[in-house]
């Protein structure tokens, strides 16, 4: 089994999620763009595993999934407090913290 | 340890050596001479307020059993043999280093017994004085305190055995008298002489010190007894520079040209300060210095030629001060000035004028501080008036200050009979044998001190009254004038050291004994010759000033040299020219050059990497989707990286 297809699909999903974190500035958005990466580092990983026929990158998959997880309660709950205090969710607003 | 060195030192050239022993009988005491003042200055400075009651008292009960313990060592030392006259006491040894043993050791010998006599004695004397003068003074017994601490560092000068230890004593001094001439320190002017005699002497202690490092080198000692067995052996080029060195040394503390300017400004002290500067401490140490090292300036003549041309230009220098000055005491100082300047010429002819230079020292001890504390005991009556423009006919009003005050005036102009006739007499006239310039400009400086002289007295003492509203003239109290009439009678009878060539005989185990030459005048010509040229400066002044009215106010429309002798002989102009200005611009130099060079190198980087950081800062942003970008473009970066690596 060739893992070339799978490869490129993860490129091109890694890609949009790239762009998106770039471009976009709800902060809602961002982060289901950076899922997206995450995601695509999964398939990419899963596809490699299957291409070796061992268990590492199946497991290395696992702990991002766990990861990603936990990243999703702490950053939604950021989301959420900064969108109580400022009535906005754009990621450009909260651009205090600099020189 | 010497004695093979002496035998053919002694062949080559008749020069005294210290060749002292141990100390025993009365003679042991030595230590307890200084010791004395310097408890009192120990416990009258650390005892704060608790002694202010009884400070003064203390302070000047020690000076006077200092003189005791003196007064006995001086009758035990003319009871020995006139050749076993020299005794040194080791106290302690005082450090070794490498070949350097330097032990805390004094030396008793005729020339310091006459100096310990005189300091304890006039310096005591003035302790008294200053009871009444200092009476309303809050800081009585801190001035008592420094006073005593003078004594001491004198007396400690006086009496070691090695230039180092003269050294500390030295700088004793200069510390003393810089406390003392500042004593009023609320007065800027007291507080920038202070400063100024303070510098000037540094100056002079370059040389003091110089020339110690250079007796290091040369005779491995510093101690007088090894010193003066050794000097023989030197090169004539050391021994003229060690003479120099030690010339500057003097120059600095007796104040002689170019050293000259801080006496003046000294007058800022109180007045007893002033008496003991001028008498019994401080400006007497310079001939001391000279007189001592005797066994180094006979063997440098050329040192010894430059010491009699300072001498002789700050006779003349000081005299000429003193006829313009309107203020009593700096016409008093511009005085002592010019008679330092005698003790120095008569020090500097060396074997023949050595013993004189010490009997002028002592005579002006007396009736320099005779004047002194007289002058002090005019402005206590006169609500501190200084200017001699603002007295006349004081007489009336305080009669035993006149008095004595007379006596010390007779003295110094050498009226025939008192002390000051008999020990300028004697210089004028060795100076004379020497060299008829120089005698011949020594004779000038004793008529100018008559001119001069007179000048004080008839506008202080004579004259109309020109005194300032509310001022009333009264006579001090006995606790100031019973040491006026003591210093009055010295004034008068100093002159009976003299009878019998004592002076000279006393002195000659430290000076050596003049060869007997037949001088080019008589002596009774000599002396005729001065008692005219006094008599004609006398008379000028009487002239000049008796015989006219003097205004209240010094008249502007005077000749240059008056101009001059106001300003000093622009002493202060000259080291203005000389050092200050050219110092200040090289201080100024230097300070440039490290603002702009080595700061500018040390600080330039981090000022340049500060702007660098300044610019970079700008990068945080705040903005999450930049930072996103940045990471980015590391993650591109690294990956273009390992790429080149693994497939290039």
């Amino acid at each position: 089994m060739t893992a070339t297809p799978y490869v490129v699909l993860s490129a091109i999903i890694f890609t949009i999620g790239c762009v998106g974190v770039l471009t976009r500035r709800n902060a809602i958005v961002v982060f289901m763009c950076v899922e997206l990466m995450l995601n695509a580092s999964n398939l990419a990983l899963v596809a490699f595993a299957r291409q070796h026929g061992n268990l590492d990158g199946q497991i290395a998959a696992f702990f991002v999934m766990v990861v990603a997880a936990a990243e999703v309660v702490v950053g939604l709950a950021i989301i959420m407090t900064i969108f109580r205090t400022r009535r906005s969710a754009s990621v450009d607003d909260a651009s205090l913290l600099k020189y | 340890m010497y004695s093979q060195i002496t035998a053919w030192h002694d062949a080559a050239v008749n020069i005294p050596v210290v060749d002292p022993s141990p100390t025993s009988g009365v003679l042991s005491l030595a230590w307890l001479v200084i010791a004395l003042p310097l408890a009192g200055a120990v416990i009258l400075l650390l005892g704060g307020r608790y002694a202010d009651k009884w400070g003064h008292l203390l302070g000047t009960a020690l000076p006077i059993g200092s003189f005791v313990v003196s007064l006995l060592m001086f009758v035990s030392l003319l009871g020995r043999d006139a050749n076993d006259r020299q005794v040194t006491q080791h106290l302690w040894q005082w450090f070794d280093v490498g070949r350097l043993h330097v032990g805390f050791d004094l030396l008793y010998d005729p020339l310091s017994a006459l100096f310990l006599l005189l300091i304890t004695g006039v310096g005591s004397l003035i302790h008294v004085y200053s009871i009444g003068y200092m009476e309303h003074d809050p800081r009585r017994r801190r001035f008592f305190g420094y006073l005593n601490l003078f004594v001491a560092a004198m007396l400690l000068l006086v009496l070691s055995e090695n230039y180092l230890g003269l050294f500390l004593g030295w700088e004793g001094v200069g510390l003393a008298s810089y406390l003392l001439i500042g004593f009023w320190q609320h007065k800027p002017s007291a507080a920038a002489a202070a400063k100024k005699a303070f510098v000037i002497n540094r100056v002079g202690d370059i040389g003091m010190s110089l020339a110690i490092a250079l007796m290091f080198v040369t005779f491995g000692t510093t101690s007088f007894t090894g010193v003066s067995h050794l000097a023989a052996g030197a090169s004539d080029n050391t021994l003229n520079a060690l003479g120099l060195l030690l010339l500057l040394a003097a120059c600095g503390k007796s104040a002689q040209v170019p050293l000259q300017s801080w006496l003046l400004d000294a007058m800022e002290g109180p007045t007893p300060v002033s008496a003991l500067i001028h008498a019994a401490t401080m400006v007497t140490a310079g001939v001391y210095l000279i007189v001592r090292s005797n066994f180094i300036f006979e063997l440098a003549p050329k040192a010894q030629t430059v010491v009699v041309i300072v001498a002789v230009v700050t006779l003349l220098w000081g005299a000429i001060i003193g006829c313009a000055k309107d203020d009593i005491k700096k016409a008093l100082a511009g005085s002592t000035m010019s008679q330092i300047g005698y003790m120095m010429l008569g020090a500097g002819l060396g074997v023949g004028g050595y013993a004189f230079a010490i009997f002028h020292l002592l005579t002006h001890g007396f009736f320099k501080a005779n004047m002194f504390l007289g002058a002090g005991s005019v402005m206590h009556g006169m609500n501190d008036e200084v200017d001699m423009r603002r007295y006349g006919a004081v007489r009336h009003a305080m009669p035993i200050t006149f008095l004595t005050f007379a006596m010390g005036y007779l003295a110094i102009i050498g009226f025939p009979g008192f002390s000051g006739f008999w020990s300028k007499d004697k210089i004028i006239e060795v100076a004379l044998a020497d060299n008829w310039v120089v005698g011949l400009f020594a004779l000038l400086g004793a008529g100018i001190t008559g001119f001069y002289m007179t000048r004080l007295m008839l506008m202080t003492f004579f004259t109309e009254k020109r005194w300032k509203e509310d001022v009333h003239p009264h006579e001090s109290p006995a606790v100031m004038t019973v040491p006026l009439i003591v210093l009055a009678a010295l004034s008068v009878l100093g002159g009976v050291m003299l009878a019998g060539n004592w002076i000279q005989d006393f002195l000659a185990p430290v000076t050596g004994v003049a060869p007997h030459e037949n001088p080019p005048l008589p002596a009774i010509v000599v002396t005729l010759l001065a008692v005219l040229v006094v008599a004609v400066g006398v008379a000028t002044a009487w002239f000049l000033v008796g015989k006219r009215e003097v205004s209240v106010t010094a008249p502007q429309d005077v000749s240059f040299a008056t101009t001059a002798a106001r300003n000093d002989l622009y002493g202060d102009a000259i080291n203005d020219a000389l050092v200050v200005r050219p110092g200040k611009s090289l201080i100024r130099t230097l300070l440039s050059i490290d603002r702009y060079g080595v700061d500018g190198v040390t600080t330039g980087g981090p000022i340049a990497l500060g702007a660098l950081a300044g610019q970079l800062r700008r990068v945080q942003n705040g903005f999450v989707r930049s930072y996103a970008l940045s990471l980015l473009g590391g993650v591109l970066l690294v990956v273009l990286a390992l790429l080149v690596v693994n497939v290039g």
